[in-house]
Formats: C-alpha cells, sequence, structure tokens
C-alpha cells in the first residue's frame, strides 16, 4: 500500500475528491453540521495517512496540483463580483464598514485573549492574522516577527471552524441578508469561509469573494499599528 | 474550443497578478492582484464575462477540494502546536465567532439604515 501511494500520481488526489464526495453524502444523508464535507475530508485523509503510515510529503506530491489551482480559482472570484456589482455599488458603504469592523474585531480579540492568556510578542503576532487569507497572513506574520507555520496552521483551522458554523452563527446573530451573510463568512474565514458562501448562494458567494480581498488588505495596514500594543 | 480560451484568459490573469507581485512591493499574493485585475477587465469592458465563465464556475466550484492538503498539514505542524494549543483553540473559536457576529451585524445594520433613509 504504502508503495503503491509513493508510485502513484493520482491517489493523492483521488483520495482527497474522494473523502470530500463522502462528506457531501453523509452531510446530505445525516444533515449534521459536524458532517461538514470539508472537515470530513481532511480527517479522513489525516486517518488513511497515519493507518498506512504514510508522510504528508508523499501524500502531497500528487494532492499539490488541488493546492496548485487555487490561485486561478480565487482569480476567478472576480466573477461573481461582477454579476453582483450593482448590488455592490448600492452598499458600497454599509460593505466597507462591514469588513472594517470584522478586521478591528479580529485583531481586537486576539489582543485581549493574548493578555488573558499571557501571550509573548512572537505569540500575538503570530496569531495577528488568523482571520485573512493564507498568502497575505503568511507575509503579515513574517513581517511583524510571527511563527509563520503556527500562522498558517492557525488560518487553516480558522477557515474550516468559519465554515461548519457559519449558518450556525448567522441565526443566532439573526443575520439574514445575503449581503452581509457573505460579508461575515469573508472577513471571519477568508477562503474557506467563502467556500460554504458560494453554497448558500450567488450573492453570498460575491460578497465573501469582496472580502477576502479588503479584509486582507486591510489587516495589513492595521496590523502595524496594532503590533505596538504588547 | 471554448474552454481552452477561457483557460488561457484566467492563465494569464493569474500570470498577471504575479507579476504585480514580483513588481510591487506589498505581501499581497498574485491570487488577490489577479482578482482586482479580472474585475478591473471585467468592469470597463476589456473582457467580456462569457469570455471566461463557465471555466470560472468550475474552478470556483471545486475550490474547497482545494483546501483539503492545507488541512491535513495541520498534521505536520502539530508538533510545534500542541504546546500552544488551548490559548490558540479558545482564540480561534472566540474571534472567528466574534468577527462574523460583528461583520455581519454591522453591515446588515447599515443596509437597513440606507433602506430607511430612502422610504
Amino acid at each position: 500500500m504504502k508503495d503503491l501511494f509513493i508510485e502513484s500520481v493520482f491517489v493523492g488526489v483521488l483520495l482527497s475528491v474522494g473523502a470530500y464526495e463522502t462528506g457531501v453524502f453523509l452531510k446530505k444523508k445525516f444533515h449534521m453540521a459536524l458532517f461538514n464535507p470539508l472537515l470530513v475530508a481532511i480527517a479522513a485523509v489525516v486517518v488513511v495517512l497515519l493507518v498506512f503510515d504514510i508522510d504528508y510529503e508523499i501524500y502531497e506530491e500528487g494532492a499539490k496540483y488541488l493546492s496548485y489551482l487555487l490561485t486561478p480559482a480565487t482569480v476567478c472570484l472576480a466573477a461573481p463580483l461582477y454579476e453582483q456589482v450593482e448590488l455592490l455599488k448600492k452598499n458600497v458603504s454599509a460593505i466597507l464598514a462591514g469588513i472594517l469592523a470584522g478586521a478591528i474585531t479580529s485583531m481586537g480579540c486576539v489582543l485581549v485573549m493574548s493578555l488573558v492568556f499571557h501571550l509573548s510578542h512572537e505569540e500575538y503576532v503570530t496569531l495577528l492574522p488568523k482571520s485573512i487569507t493564507t498568502a497575505i497572513g503568511m507575509g503579515v506574520s513574517e513581517e511583524l516577527g510571527g511563527i509563520v507555520t503556527i500562522t498558517v496552521a492557525v488560518i487553516i483551522i480558522t477557515g474550516v471552524f468559519g465554515n461548519i458554523i457559519g449558518e450556525f452563527v448567522c441565526k443566532i446573530f439573526h443575520i439574514t441578508d445575503s449581503v452581509a451573510k457573505g460579508i461575515a463568512l469573508g472577513s471571519a474565514a477568508h477562503a474557506i469561509g467563502t467556500a460554504k458562501a458560494l453554497e448558500l448562494g450567488e450573492v453570498e458567494g460575491a460578497m465573501s469573494g469582496l472580502s477576502i480581498a479588503v479584509s486582507g488588505v486591510l489587516t495589513v495596514i492595521l496590523s502595524i499599528l496594532f503590533a505596538q500594543f504588547l | 474550443m471554448k474552454y481552452v480560451r477561457q483557460l488561457l484568459i484566467i492563465l494569464f490573469i493569474s500570470f498577471l497578478g504575479e507579476v504585480c507581485k514580483y513588481l510591487l512591493p506589498f505581501p499581497i499574493p498574485a491570487s488577490i492582484y489577479g482578482l482586482l485585475l479580472l474585475f478591473t477587465a471585467l468592469m470597463t469592458g476589456i473582457l467580456k464575462l462569457s469570455s471566461i465563465k463557465e471555466t470560472a464556475g468550475f474552478l470556483i466550484e471545486i475550490m474547497p477540494l482545494m483546501f483539503i492538503p492545507a488541512g491535513v498539514g495541520i498534521l505536520e505542524s502539530w508538533g510545534i502546536l500542541q504546546p500552544v494549543f488551548v490559548p490558540i483553540a479558545v482564540i480561534t473559536v472566540v474571534s472567528t465567532i466574534a468577527v462574523m457576529g460583528v461583520s455581519g451585524t454591522v453591515t446588515q445594520f447599515m443596509m437597513k439604515k440606507k433602506r430607511e433613509k430612502e422610504a
């Protein structure tokens, strides 16, 4: 099994896509938030790798072709945004205010809780960019002197967690408007949240995609200020 | 040949995004530059939506799959994550919920305010 895994180019991708599809099936059958297809897929792949004692590098050798598509796919988020441009123009101040409030809340929360947990400056700046897209977050963490590997892990955990609880949180906070839902998902959980927003609807997906870019840029600027606080 | 041309355009814009990243000093990834470039091209009419629509739709639909390798990669970082896992887990859970609640509520509130003003 291990040798086959090493030899095969397709097994990593096949395993990932198969695990995701299984997650979709479970979600349809049981309607439980825990059966989030992305979470199921990640967990299933991790279990397979551990059971068969396969190194992450070997899995990644094939699976990297999935990650490779992330840049062109993110570029394509401009298409749904363009389709909703009238809605964007009409609500531009509300949208920008929402994203700005989200970015400040994110870094404010990290600041307060870093003080509570007595985290060091290094740990604090590592967590500051947790709500923004990985590539920007890595840059911010590096710039401020954080531990980039932890930043990446936390960004992914935030995204997956946001993807799972997004619908539930919107319900609790009575966020019913499609534009607001999209902004909430994109601001809190970047591209992985956007994957959920796209499931909810075209408007949600478009607004969430916009939030990735705006929230990322705002965080780059504001994090310089926030880094002074601890 | 529709898909070939659509793919060409999308890859070309992704490349232009990389060029921007190479030339500009900001910590912004190629994908975000590309998103802004494609949006600008669509708004100005340089590109028609129909010249990318199907391929873009396909890539966006399979987007969740692209996060699986990164998610599995947390396994690799587990060693350095473990000692700080409790504070990180608490901070992640609380701040993610807070950011979602605040950004969504602020957006919704301001949209409602505007509608009331117009009415």
